[in-house]
C-alpha cells in the first residue's frame, strides 16, 4: 500500500497552496461531480439537455421582438450581438447560482465524509461550463443561418477571456458558497444583486452609450470598472465582428457599438481582470478554509 | 511500526447558539449581541493509534468521541492542534451518505467511491466485488429512490469497505441489515484485522469493544483519562464514568453527617494500580463497595472450585446516605474469551430500603462448569440498570477445577442407559 503518498494533516489551518494540491487530487470527484450534476438535472426530463438551449433561444427571441421591433436600438443582427455577450453571461449567472446553494445542497455528504468542500462550488462551475458549450451550438446555426462572419485573427481572445471568467467565478463562488452555509438568504440577495449586474453589464446595449458626466457618470465608471465587461466584450469583438455599424433605424447614422481599439487593448483589460480575480481567489480559498471548519455543525 | 493516526494536543470548541441565526437579515438585526456559547468538545487530547490496531474510542454521550472521529475523518477541522493520518480513510459514519436519489446504484458506486477518492479505474476494478457484497446485482441499475432501507445500507457499507481502506472509522454501525448480512460485516471487519489494517470504533457498548479492539481510549468530557489495553480500558469507563452517573449531592446537615470527598473506593488488591486516577474517585456515591469476591463454600479462603461443586461470593457495601432504594445487586461471569457465561442479581428479589452497611451473598450449590479461569464483573446498579452506582470491571476470579474425565466447556451430569432389543 502506497500509505505515504495518502498522509494527510488536519489542522486549523491549511495553507492556499496545500488547498490546490488536495482539489488536484480529488480531480476524479470533481469530474463526478460535474457528470452527477448533469445528470441529476436532466435525469427525469423528456427533454433532457434540449432545455439547456431552450432558455438562452427563448431570451434571444424576447430581446429581439423589444429591442428590434418595439424600441428599436439600432444595431443590426441583433441577435448575434445579443447571443454573443447572452451566452458568456449566463455561464457567470449559473455557476454563481449554483456554487452560492452548492455546499448547503450538499448537506448530506458534508456532515459525513471528508473530501475537499471546494469541490463543490467548483462542481457547478463545471456544469455550467458543459452548458455553456451546448448553448454554443444555437450561437454557431444561428451564425450560419446569418451567414455571419466572425474575425479569425482574434478568436485567441476567446479561450483567454473564457479562462479568466472561470477563475473569477470559481473565486466568487467559492467565497460565496461558504457565505451561505452561515447566511442562507446570501442566495436570495444574490438574485438581485445579479439583476442589477446584468444591466451595468454591456450585453443587451453597446458600451459606447455611456456618458461620463452627472450621476449617470458614476454608474458609468461602475460599468468601466465591470470585471465582467471585460470578459464579455472579447466575445462580442470577435463574434460579433463589427466596430461600427450603420443603425437600421434611419439607414444612414454610424453607431460605434464597440471601442475601436487594438487585440492589445482587450488582452490589457483581460490582464487586469484575471490579476484582481486571481487576489479574490487566494482571499477566497482563505475565507474557505477557515470558514469550512464548521460547516459540518451549520449545515 | 510507526502510528497510522497521530493525534496532537487537539482541542475542538463548539459555539452552542441560544437562537440560530440562519440568514444575513437575522443577523443584522441582532447584531452585536453574543448569542451562543463556547463549549470545548475536545480538550488538548493527544495519543497515537499502531498501524494495525483495531481501536475503540469509549465515552458517555458528549464525551467528545464521535466529534473525535469526525476530526480524524476530516469531516471537522481541529480548533487548534492537528491530526496526522497515514493512508486512505473510509469512514462509516452513516452509511449510505451522500448516495445521490437520482442516480441509479451503479452511478451512486462511481461517485460515492470518488468521494471516498478512488479513481474511476480502480472502481471499474472493484465493482463486482461491490455489487457482490452488496447482494444487489438485481438491482443495480434502478434509482437508488426505490431502493429498501436495508438495500440502501447494503450498498453503502458495500462502497465503504471495498475502497481498499488502509484505515476504517466506525461509528456504531455494525448492527445494521439483517442478521446474516451482519455477520458478514463482522466477518469484513475481521478480515482488515487480519490484513493488518488500521481500525477505529466509536462504541459506548463495551461488549463491542470488547469483542473487536485491542486496545481502546476513554474520553470523558472532551478530556482523554484513558488510553491503553481495551480490558483496562472497559474497566476505567465502567466505575469511573458510570459511577459518576449514581453521583449524588454533599448534603447539608448543618456538619452533622459530613462525608468526606476523598471517598475512594480502594477495596481491591488485584487491580492494575497504573489505571488509578484518584481525581475521578473523589465523587460521591450513595452506595458503593467496599469489598467483593467469590469463595469456595467447602473451601473458605480459597478460591479455586470443583466442577460440580459449590461457588460463593459476596458483595460487601457501605451506603453514604441515609437510606436508598431501587438498588440491584449483580454480578456477570466471563470465560477467558470475554463471553458472557452466567450472571445473577437481585433484581426479581428487590431488597427494597438499605441502610448503613452490610453484604449480599451469592451462592450457587452446583457449578457445572469444566476447567478454566473465569473472571467477573460486580456491580451495584439502579433496579433499571439506569444509574451505576459502583462497578468493578472484571476484579475478581475464580478457578474451576474438574475432576472427572470430560472434556468440553460443561460438565453435565448425564443418565446414560444401555437398553438392549
Amino acid at each position: 500500500m502506497s500509505t505515504e503518498s495518502f498522509t494527510k494533516v488536519v489542522k486549523p489551518r491549511s495553507s492556499v497552496r496545500s488547498r490546490v494540491m488536495e482539489i488536484w487530487r480529488y480531480r476524479e470527484l470533481l469530474i463526478g461531480m460535474v457528470r452527477k450534476e448533469l445528470k441529476v438535472k436532466y435525469k427525469n426530463s423528456v427533454l433532457g439537455f434540449f432545455w439547456t438551449m431552450l432558455n438562452p433561444a427563448l431570451y434571444i427571441v424576447i430581446f429581439w421582438l423589444v429591442f428590434t421591433r418595439f424600441i428599436p436600438n439600432g444595431i443590426p443582427e441583433f441577435v448575434i450581438f445579443f447571443a454573443s455577450g447572452l451566452l458568456v453571461w449566463n455561464l457567470f449567472v449559473n455557476s454563481l447560482n449554483g456554487a452560492t446553494s452548492s455546499v448547503v445542497a450538499n448537506a448530506g455528504i458534508v456532515k459525513k465524509v471528508y473530501f475537499p468542500r471546494e469541490i463543490l462550488p467548483l462542481s457547478s462551475v463545471g456544469a455550467s461550463i458543459v452548458h455553456y458549450f451546448l448553448q454554443v451550438i444555437v450561437l454557431v446555426l444561428m451564425l450560419f443561418a446569418f451567414q455571419h462572419n466572425i474575425d479569425w485573427k482574434l478568436i485567441w481572445l476567446l479561450p483567454l477571456s473564457l479562462i479568466t471568467l472561470i477563475i473569477f467565478v470559481s473565486s466568487l463562488g467559492i467565497l460565496l458558497s461558504a457565505v451561505n452555509v452561515y447566511a442562507r438568504d446570501m442566495q436570495h440577495l444574490l438574485e438581485l444583486i445579479l439583476l442589477a449586474w446584468f444591466w451595468i453589464t454591456p450585453v443587451v446595449y453597446y458600451r459606447r452609450v455611456m456618458p461620463t458626466e452627472g450621476f449617470v457618470g458614476i454608474i458609468a465608471s461602475f460599468i468601466r470598472a465591470n470585471p465582467m465587461s471585460a470578459i464579455i466584450l472579447p466575445f462580442q469583438r470577435v463574434i460579433y465582428n463589427n466596430i461600427t455599424v450603420i443603425s437600421t433605424v434611419d439607414n444612414k447614422s454610424i453607431i460605434q457599438i464597440l471601442p475601436d481599439e487594438s487585440a492589445l487593448w482587450y488582452l490589457r483589460n483581460l490582464g487586469i481582470t484575471l490579476g484582481v480575480s486571481l487576489v479574490l481567489f487566494y482571499f477566497a480559498m482563505r475565507f474557505f478554509d477557515s470558514a469550512q471548519g464548521n460547516f459540518a455543525e451549520e449545515l | 511500526m510507526s502510528p497510522a493516526i497521530s493525534i496532537k494536543g487537539v482541542s475542538k470548541k463548539f459555539r452552542l447558539q441560544h437562537e440560530r441565526y440562519m440568514s444575513l437579515k437575522e443577523r443584522l438585526i441582532n447584531i452585536g449581541k453574543k448569542s451562543y456559547d463556547d463549549l470545548w468538545a475536545l480538550k488538548d487530547v493527544s495519543f497515537d493509534i499502531e498501524e494495525g490496531t483495531t481501536y475503540g474510542l469509549m465515552g458517555h454521550n458528549g464525551s467528545g468521541k464521535s466529534t473525535l472521529l469526525k476530526l480524524v475523518g476530516g469531516i471537522l477541522q481541529p480548533s487548534a492542534g492537528e491530526i496526522i493520518t497515514k493512508g486512505r480513510i473510509a469512514a462509516l459514519l452513516e452509511l449510505g451518505a451522500g448516495m445521490q436519489q437520482d442516480l441509479t446504484g451503479r452511478e451512486n458506486i462511481f461517485l460515492n467511491g470518488a468521494i471516498l477518492g478512488l479513481s474511476q479505474k480502480e472502481l471499474t476494478k472493484r465493482f463486482d466485488e461491490i455489487v457482490d457484497f452488496s447482494e444487489l446485482d438485481k438491482f443495480i441499475d434502478t434509482q437508488v429512490r426505490f431502493y429498501s432501507s436495508g438495500m440502501y445500507v447494503r450498498l453503502g457499507f458495500a462502497i465503504a469497505v471495498n475502497v481498499d481502506p488502509d484505515i476504517l472509522l466506525v461509528d456504531e454501525v455494525l448492527a445494521v441489515g439483517d442478521e446474516l448480512f451482519q455477520r458478514k460485516c463482522m466477518e469484513r471487519v475481521k478480515q482488515f484485522q487480519r490484513e493488518g489494517r488500521t481500525i477505529v470504533v466509536v462504541s459506548h457498548s463495551a461488549d463491542q469493544v470488547r469483542a473487536i479492539t485491542s486496545s481502546a481510549a476513554v474520553l470523558n468530557q472532551g478530556e482523554l483519562i484513558f488510553n491503553g489495553q481495551t480490558a483496562d480500558a472497559i474497566r476505567t469507563f465502567r466505575e469511573k464514568l458510570y459511577s459518576g452517573s449514581g453521583e449524588i449531592a454533599p448534603q447539608d446537615d448543618g456538619g452533622k453527617e459530613q462525608i468526606d470527598t476523598e471517598v475512594i473506593t480502594i477495596s481491591d488488591k488485584n487491580r492494575i494500580a497504573q489505571n488509578q486516577d484518584p481525581q475521578l474517585n473523589t465523587k460521591y456515591k450513595a452506595i458503593e463497595i467496599v469489598d467483593a469476591s467469590f469463595s469456595n463454600p467447602d473451601d473458605t479462603g480459597s478460591n479455586n472450585i470443583h466442577t460440580g461443586g459449590p461457588l460463593q461470593a459476596h458483595i460487601n457495601w457501605k451506603t453514604n446516605v441515609e437510606e436508598i432504594e431501587d438498588i440491584n445487586f449483580s454480578i456477570e461471569v466471563y470465560d477467558s474469551n470475554t463471553n458472557l457465561v452466567f450472571e445473577a442479581f437481585t433484581r426479581e428479589t428487590n431488597p427494597g430500603v438499605i441502610k448503613g452497611s452490610g453484604s449480599t451473598l451469592f451462592l450457587w450449590d452446583e457449578i457445572p462448569l469444566a476447567d478454566g479461569k473465569y473472571i467477573a464483573n460486580f456491580g451495584i446498579t439502579s433496579l433499571d440498570g439506569g444509574t451505576v452506582y459502583d462497578w468493578q470491571e472484571q476484579s475478581q476470579s475464580f478457578e474451576v477445577t474438574n475432576n472427572f474425565k470430560t472434556l468440553g466447556t460443561l460438565h453435565l451430569p448425564c443418565h446414560i442407559e444401555i437398553v438392549p432389543d
